[in-house]
């Protein structure tokens, strides 16, 4: 267990009031081993905080004769919550969600061929992963864009090989908003796939066997039993992934679908406050990952039931229990009590 | 109620079962013995489909389990098909197998609430009817991995007995126990025996076989050595290879 660094001298809780032994003899004190190095490191790095702090909030610069702050939180300010920038927001949280719930359902359903007895389903799988795994973004985003309207001018409807019943013009149904998703959730659907695969085979056999002599059906073995399961290993990468596509999105600026990032250009495009801009849109990818993190930590304890004999504590309880700790004597509040006894 | 005859199986090119020919009568319980790779196992997994067999036929209660007979041919029946077949059927596998993510009381309700569609009133009320016979009435609340191995073994025989079954199969039920916990185990399957219950047992308990078994089958290399009377099998066997297995776990 690391400890944190608390000051110098004090044991931490683990010694108790030593008792008299059996021959009348003092039980010796423990005294923790020192760590002077890491009070070398905290120095350093309280500094190097300080100097962050220096100039991001207290510097100046001369730009054009003029003394301004450095990182002109002013104008910052001014356009954090500019409209056209929350319209850009509204688009970006639009598109990671249609994203990543596409993914999800690409995924579920990769995996599931990819793990089919069957040859050219799991063959069809794997050539898909191949496909939008080995081929950049970027260029899926531009290829669904400009490749679609100049492949396949005219898309129709129809039986394959047959006749079409509906044909439509390629640039009217594919906006910047429609190849953006695709492109993106397209992209999704091949790494949650694997995301999906690693998390079914992680589960034992066994439970598949004991789901199917309950009489269960292999769809009902699959999403009562095998699926919950693998949600352990699923969630905390589908998580990253989450958070990686909020910033993704970033990437349709390249077919000029207005998001935030988009929309924050074309705002310094027009007044030349490159940097500003940037900060603000930095601010917001921010302010959004941090809130999908927060989210992450509580749905990994969800499906964290079960696995570990007594739940991990929240953040809020952690900091209850920082608190508690720093006053002397108090050893914090019992989080580590078993949910139950668990041995008989 | 179960009737093999001539029942094969291999996986790959290693035979396993060489034709099993075996009856068990209702109510009766029949222990398995034999080294292990003799297709005890095996053969037990066959009973409820999970694996299918090649050739020969297999019928509980006397329907083909899996398959359907039509001229000189099975047809291997639909998964929805054999489902029904197989919640007849209870077993206990050597791993427990309960379902780590749901509590001691909904591992005991998922089959009939699950399966048979029952209100989940009933398959409380039965689950805890259950759990109060194999003693673990305190448990329900708790998760699997807050069990000890006996109690866990003893929440999956009330998963399989949650599903009302005709044959209860247990699949070396006692191997992965510390063994002092093999006591509580042994004694519910006792009672369940007392009952009425069918029962075909895998087990390396000769103690139990001879005590609660009506019948003992040796079986090794994928063929029934002998059977008989728990008795006479294990204290007077016939074949060689018995008493040389018998010899090594006595």
């Amino acid at each position: 267990m690391t400890e944190p660094p608390g000051p110098p001298g004090t044991p931490r809780g683990a010694a108790a009031p030593s008792a008299p032994g059996a021959e009348g003899k003092v039980a010796p004190t423990v005294v923790p081993v020192r760590h002077p190095w890491r009070w070398v490191a905290s120095a350093v790095v309280l500094v190097v905080v300080a100097m962050m702090v220096n100039t991001l909030f207290f510097s100046h610069v001369e730009r054009g004769g003029v003394r301004e702050g450095r990182f002109q939180w002013g104008v910052v300010g001014k356009y954090l919550f500019y409209h056209p920038i929350l319209r850009g927001i509204g688009v970006t949280l639009e598109l990671t969600v249609i994203a990543m719930v596409a993914g999800i359902v690409i995924g579920v359903l990769l995996a599931v061929m990819r793990l089919s007895p069957n040859r050219l389903l799991s063959g069809a799988a794997w050539l898909y992963i191949w496909f939008f795994r080995g081929t950049p973004v970027l260029v899926q985003l531009f290829f669904w864009y400009v490749g679609i309207t100049y492949l396949y001018p005219h898309l129709s409807f129809g039986i394959p090989f047959g006749p079409g019943f509906v044909t439509v013009n390629a640039n009217v149904l594919v906006t910047t908003f429609v190849a953006g998703s695709l492109g993106l959730s397209l992209n999704e659907g091949a790494y949650m796939a694997e995301i999906v695969r690693a998390g079914i085979i992680s589960v034992d056999e066994g439970q598949t066997e004991a789901a199917q002599s309950l009489g269960m059906s292999k769809r009902q073995t699959l999403r009562l039993i095998v699926l919950p399961q693998a949600m352990r290993i699923i969630i905390p990468p589908t998580g990253n992934e989450t958070i990686s596509m909020l910033k993704t999105t970033s990437l349709v600026y390249v077919i000029a679908l207005v998001e935030l990032f988009t929309a924050t250009q074309n705002v310094s495009n027009a007044n030349y406050e490159t940097v500003p801009l940037l900060l603000v849109a930095s601010i917001w990818y921010l302010f959004f990952t941090s809130i999908l993190t927060v989210g992450q930590y509580y749905v990994e304890r969800h499906y964290a039931r079960g696995s570990t004999r007594a739940l991990p504590p929240t953040p809020l309880q952690k900091l209850r229990q920082g608190l508690f700790q720093l006053r002397p004597g108090r050893p914090g509040l019992p989080m580590d009590v078993p949910l139950a006894a668990p041995h008989e | 109620m179960v009737e093999a005859r001539g029942v094969c199986k291999s996986f790959g090119r290693l035979e396993v079962l060489k034709g099993i020919d075996l009856t068990v009568n209702r109510g009766e319980v029949l222990c398995l013995i034999g080294p292990s790779g003799s297709g005890k196992s095996t053969f037990l997994r066959c009973i409820n489909h999970l694996e299918n067999v090649d050739s020969g036929e297999l019928s509980v209660d006397g329907e083909l389990v899996g398959y359907r007979l039509s001229g000189d041919k099975l047809y291997e029946l639909r998964d929805k098909e054999v489902c029904g077949k197989r919640a007849e059927i209870g077993m206990v596998f050597q791993r427990f197998n309960l379902f780590p993510h749901m509590s001691v009381l909904d591992n005991v309700m998922s089959g009939p609430v699950r399966v048979r569609r029952e209100s989940s009133a009933v398959a409380r009320e039965r689950a805890h009817r259950l759990l109060e016979r194999v003693g673990l009435a305190d448990k329900e609340t708790n998760y699997p991995n807050q069990l000890s191995g006996g109690q866990q073994q003893r929440v999956a025989i009330a998963r399989a007995l949650a599903m009302e079954p005709k044959l209860m199969l247990f699949d070396e039920p006692t191997s992965a126990l510390d063994p002092e916990l093999v006591g509580d185990v042994l004694d519910v399957m006792r009672g369940l025996a007392d009952d009425g219950m069918t029962m075909i047992v895998v087990t390396h308990e000769m103690g139990f076989a001879r005590e609660v078994g009506d019948t003992v089958v040796f079986m090794d290399g994928g063929v029934v050595v002998e059977s008989g009377d728990p008795k006479t099998v294990l204290t007077d066997p016939q074949h060689q290879r018995t008493r040389s297995f018998l010899s090594k776990v006595l």
